[in-house]
């Protein structure tokens, strides 16, 4: 008999997400539901404020990813103002946003992911001479290895465990046939989470310094506040300077000699997760860094592009202003479209939140019918997946030899072909692989930076269109970014000097989407066809391929009301 | 019923931690929360002896940027206090475990620590729509939120999502999102405000109530007054620039690149309660103002609503760079007594911090 599993909360993630999945009698999943349980109505609280202070809601849509929806807004707000912002804010929003990545990434692969793959109570059988001797073999270039050190670590969970309160570790899938790693590569990843947690609350200071403060820094609609005066002491100046590239440093070392090696030390237990979890096969990518300028598309260190059916041989140009190219469909969400209207672009959507679902609280969904606040963004009628895999897919088909270099630097270690990209384990590798450009690049950056500065360049804004005075009476606009979840655009209406309509469409979105009326799949939901599962009393499979899309959930289910109509008023049954 | 067996001091000792750096910690720890030398003694026992409070921490509608800025905390370290200082029974953003075994947990410490846990709670909960728009394994937040409060032994309401209600209870409030004091009653609750919190606020609030065995002294809208004794204008590094009526008048201008006053340009400092400009962010590395931006004042009630955020706060005249007293005297002669006023009073008020001209929340 078919089992239906429901896994609701999906931890480890941000916001509220519910998984449902049907097994067929040999405990495979033969289908799944992905549904985002939350929704806020962002979008209705912008209408009739004023459009430079957007990023700051923006930005509180998601204080995990945050800065991605402030730098999306204030470039979707100059793109209808027509403002071109100076070199130097285009170069520390590139340092704001590859920060930003490179945090969260490492956050995501230790705090988020890697209990899927690590067991945390067979540490405690580890050899500490042992773990030594494996963390030597894994990353040599990694300072905390030595045997001392993992002894100090064991002795620490043992009292941990020993003290009988588990907190957040307790009632876990710990000795589930699903964990493969050793004892020792247990021990060193408990290690290595810890040293993760103390060191990403370090570069998040590179925000603090041109943005205040981290979460939710502060950004500026015209390029960013904060002053550049190398003769004065109270702006950015070589102080502020050599704190960032010091924080570039530690990063660089953090990610080059603990994350990458121990991703791909995990990945080598887990080769059958090559085969488990491809999805789609679509990819999607805005593309992000501008070298020059956000118009000049072809200088982005993201390339844009589309990959369709797994195709690396062909990278399918995309146009966010095509209003047959991006559509949201709502077939299977909890919303309601004028009479003969399925699918829209963002310029003309229309939201209105019509919950059908079942009384609360349910056991379960229905798959036939409505059964997310998320809808269903397709491009082209495409479901597509957006990501850290999209980008190095989309990098990797385009030729850009720094994504050849680490791809295949990876694939090598591993010794496996690019097909084994095509799963979750891909997807997971995609992240750090990124993360090791990522940090690349922030060195690359700061560099800019300081080479602009050298040239005499101290401008950081562009105040010409600053006073709604000097605006037109109406105008539009769009701006996108690859947030590190994937790509996200932001659209907005000005009229009268006030958001006549904000529109999002958000990664997650993407991702999470649900069903759309031709009954394709979501990305997540895709995914997890085809998984065998160990227990399906305990969802650790469902678990690791849901994780690694890094699932945001606040993001995704912000959507509602582009237009300024009132809200439905919801009738629960 | 004793909650723990062991010690914060136990499991430092056990982590290979020796008592120096114990007392460091202990000293930092108490500066963080303001407190003088003479409690040293008082956190050293407290630490070293008191067992690990039991936490449910719940998330509604809400961004996560609270978790996001509690990892961030420098001192204590999140490692310390999710380990050593609390025991984070429940929080599904860091959870190990998921769905029906992560319910499992939440039902089991209600009931094992009846009375006795801390509920922690980051987010509101919407209340239009029958809690439909947000829900946690089929069930309200809303209930869940009612049910876990109901046994617990105070709550502390985590940023201004759940202390006020943040931007999803901004006009028009789509999905009837309410703070947390609205919604649950006869319950202690420490409204911790910020978008988010300073981190150090946070684990410093933790961290007194862990230390006194009791909560920390509140102002009349429920917040800590360790932390939201004063105005960020009145510790501002920039306040003399204000005095002198130094003023940035445009980005990126000349006054922008001498760190002048942001009043001009919309700075809510003057009327925003909290600690930014002596705790700092980020382990003291700056502040918005620092950053060269305007407060946006996200700790206070209805931040939102009270904007925008690039006007300033009223069109009283400030004093001008090349304003001589004189001049100033002659400005104010045209504008309205009120004005006068209120622009005396707000100066007076700087001097000296009164709690009865703390903003009044719109919502109360």
């Amino acid at each position: 008999m078919a089992i239906r599993v429901v896994v609701d909360p999906i931890t480890r993630i941000e916001g509220h997400l519910r998984v449902e999945a049907m097994l067929d009698d040999h405990n495979k999943i033969q289908d799944a539901m992905s549904s985002g349980t939350m929704w806020r109505g962002i979008e209705v609280i912008l209408q009739g404020r004023d459009p430079r202070d957007a990023w700051a809601f923006c930005e509180r849509i998601c204080g995990v990813c945050t800065t991605v929806h402030a730098l999306a807004s204030v470039r979707c707000v100059e793109n209808s103002l027509g403002i071109t912002v100076p070199k130097n804010a285009d170069i520390i929003r590139n340092i704001m946003f590859l920060t930003q990545m490179v945090q969260d990434h490492v956050v995501h692969f230790y705090h988020l992911h890697a209990l899927d793959w690590v067991d945390v109570v067979s540490a405690l059988k580890a050899d500490p001479v042992a773990t030594a001797a494996l963390a030597a073999k894994v990353s040599p270039t990694w300072g905390l290895a030595s045997e001392g050190y993992f002894r100090d670590i064991a002795g620490t969970l043992k009292k941990f465990v020993e003290s009988g309160q588990l907190g957040i570790f307790q009632n876990a899938y710990w000795g589930h046939p699903a964990y493969k790693l050793p004892p020792e590569a247990n021990l060193m990843a408990v290690a290595h989470y810890l040293e993760a947690l103390k060191w990403q609350k370090e570069l998040v200071k590179i925000h603090t310094v041109f943005g205040g403060k981290n979460p939710h820094p502060n950004y500026l609609v015209g390029g960013i506040a904060s002053a550049i005066n190398m003769q004065g002491d109270n702006a950015i100046n070589m102080e502020r300077l050599n704190l960032i590239s010091g924080l570039i440093d530690q990063a660089t070392d953090v990610v080059e000699n603990m994350y990458v090696p121990d991703l791909l030390a995990v990945a080598s237990f887990y080769p059958e997760w090559t085969t488990y979890g491809g999805g789609l096969g679509n990819y999607m990518v805005y593309g992000d860094l501008p070298q020059n300028g956000i118009g000049d598309i072809s200088k982005f260190r993201f390339p844009r592009g589309v990959i369709l059916n797994k195709n690396l041989n062909e990278v399918l140009p995309l146009d966010l202003t095509d209003s047959d190219q991006v559509q949201e469909e709502i077939s299977h969400s909890w919303y309601k479209y004028p009479e003969g209207k399925t699918s829209l672009h963002p310029w003309d959507g229309v939201t209105e939140a019509n919950y059908t679902g079942p009384d609360l609280p349910y056991k379960q969904l229905d798959e036939t019918k409505a059964y997310s606040w998320l809808k269903a963004p397709r491009w082209k009628g495409n479901a597509v997946e957006v990501g850290p895999l999209a980008r190095m897919l989309v990098g990797y088909a385009s030729g850009k030899p720094e994504f050849k270099e680490v791809v295949t630097a990876a694939l090598g270690k591993l010794k496996v072909g690019p097909a084994a990209l095509f799963s979750t384990l891909g997807r997971t590798a995609a992240r750090g692989l990124e993360t090791q450009l990522a940090v690349r690049w922030l060195r690359e950056e700061y560099n800019n930076l300081v080479a602009n500065l050298k040239a005499g360049d101290e401008s950081v804004a562009d105040t010409k269109f600053w006073k709604p005075e000097s605006w037109k009476p109406e105008s539009k606009g769009f701006g996108f970014t690859e947030a590190p979840r994937g790509s996200l655009c932001h659209w907005i209406h000005i009229k009268d000097a006030k958001i006549a309509n904000y529109q999002i469409v958000v990664p997650s979105t993407w991702n999470a989407s649900p069903r759309d009326a031709k009954g394709q799949h979501g990305a997540y939901e895709s995914a997890l066809i085809g998984t065998p599962m160990a227990d399906p009393k305990r969802p650790v499979e469902i678990l690791r391929t849901i994780h690694s899309f890094d699932p945001c959930l606040a993001c995704a289910s912000h959507v509602i009301g582009p237009n300024g109509e009132k809200l439905a008023e919801i009738v629960v049954r | 019923m004793p909650l723990r067996s062991q010690s914060t001091y136990d499991l430092l000792r056990s982590h290979g931690v020796d008592r120096r750096t114990f007392l460091d910690y202990c000293v930092k720890l108490t500066a963080t929360m303001g407190l003088g030398s003479v409690a040293l003694p008082q956190v050293v026992s407290a630490l070293e002896t008191k067992p690990r409070l039991p936490v449910i921490w719940l998330h509604g509608l809400e961004c996560t940027c609270c978790s996001e800025s509690f990892i961030r905390s420098s001192h204590p370290i999140a490692q310390d206090i999710v380990l050593n200082m609390i025991s984070l029974d429940y929080d599904d953003t860091l959870q190990a475990a998921a769905g029906e075994q992560v319910e499992e947990i939440r039902k089991k410490v209600m009931k094992d620590y009846k009375g006795q846990y801390l509920l922690a709670v980051e987010g509101n909960a919407p209340t239009k729509a029958g809690g439909a728009y947000c829900t946690i394994n089929g069930q309200s937040f809303l209930s869940i939120l009612q049910e876990t409060a109901a046994d617990a032994k105070a709550i502390v309401a985590w940023g201004s999502c759940a202390s006020h209600g943040c931007v999803q209870n901004a006009k028009p409030n789509p999905t009837g999102a309410e703070p947390v004091k609205k919604l649950i009653t006869g319950k202690p609750i420490i409204n911790v405000p910020g978008c988010p919190p300073i981190a150090e606020v946070m684990t410093g609030v933790l961290a007194y109530i862990l230390t006194f065995d009791q909560l920390p002294e509140l102002d009349r809208v429920g917040r800590p007054k360790m932390f939201y004794g004063q105005r960020i204008h009145d510790k501002c590094y920039r306040r003399p620039f204000f005095d002198a009526g130094q003023f940035v008048e445009a980005w990126d201008d000349e006054g922008a690149k001498k760190g002048w006053c942001l009043y001009k340009m919309g700075c809510k400092g003057p009327t925003t309660y909290n600690s930014c400009s002596t705790v700092k962010w980020n382990n003291g590395t700056g502040f918005p103002i620092q950053g060269g931006h305007g407060c946006i004042g996200c700790s206070e009630a209805n931040f939102w609503d009270n904007g925008p955020f690039y006007e300033r706060l009223s069109n009283i005249p400030v004093p001008g760079i090349d304003s001589t007293p004189d001049k100033i005297g002659e400005t104010l002669t045209v504008v309205t007594g009120v004005g006068v006023a209120a622009h005396m009073g707000w100066q007076l008020a700087h001097r000296k911090p009164n709690p009865a001209r703390q903003p009044a929340e719109k919502h109360d």
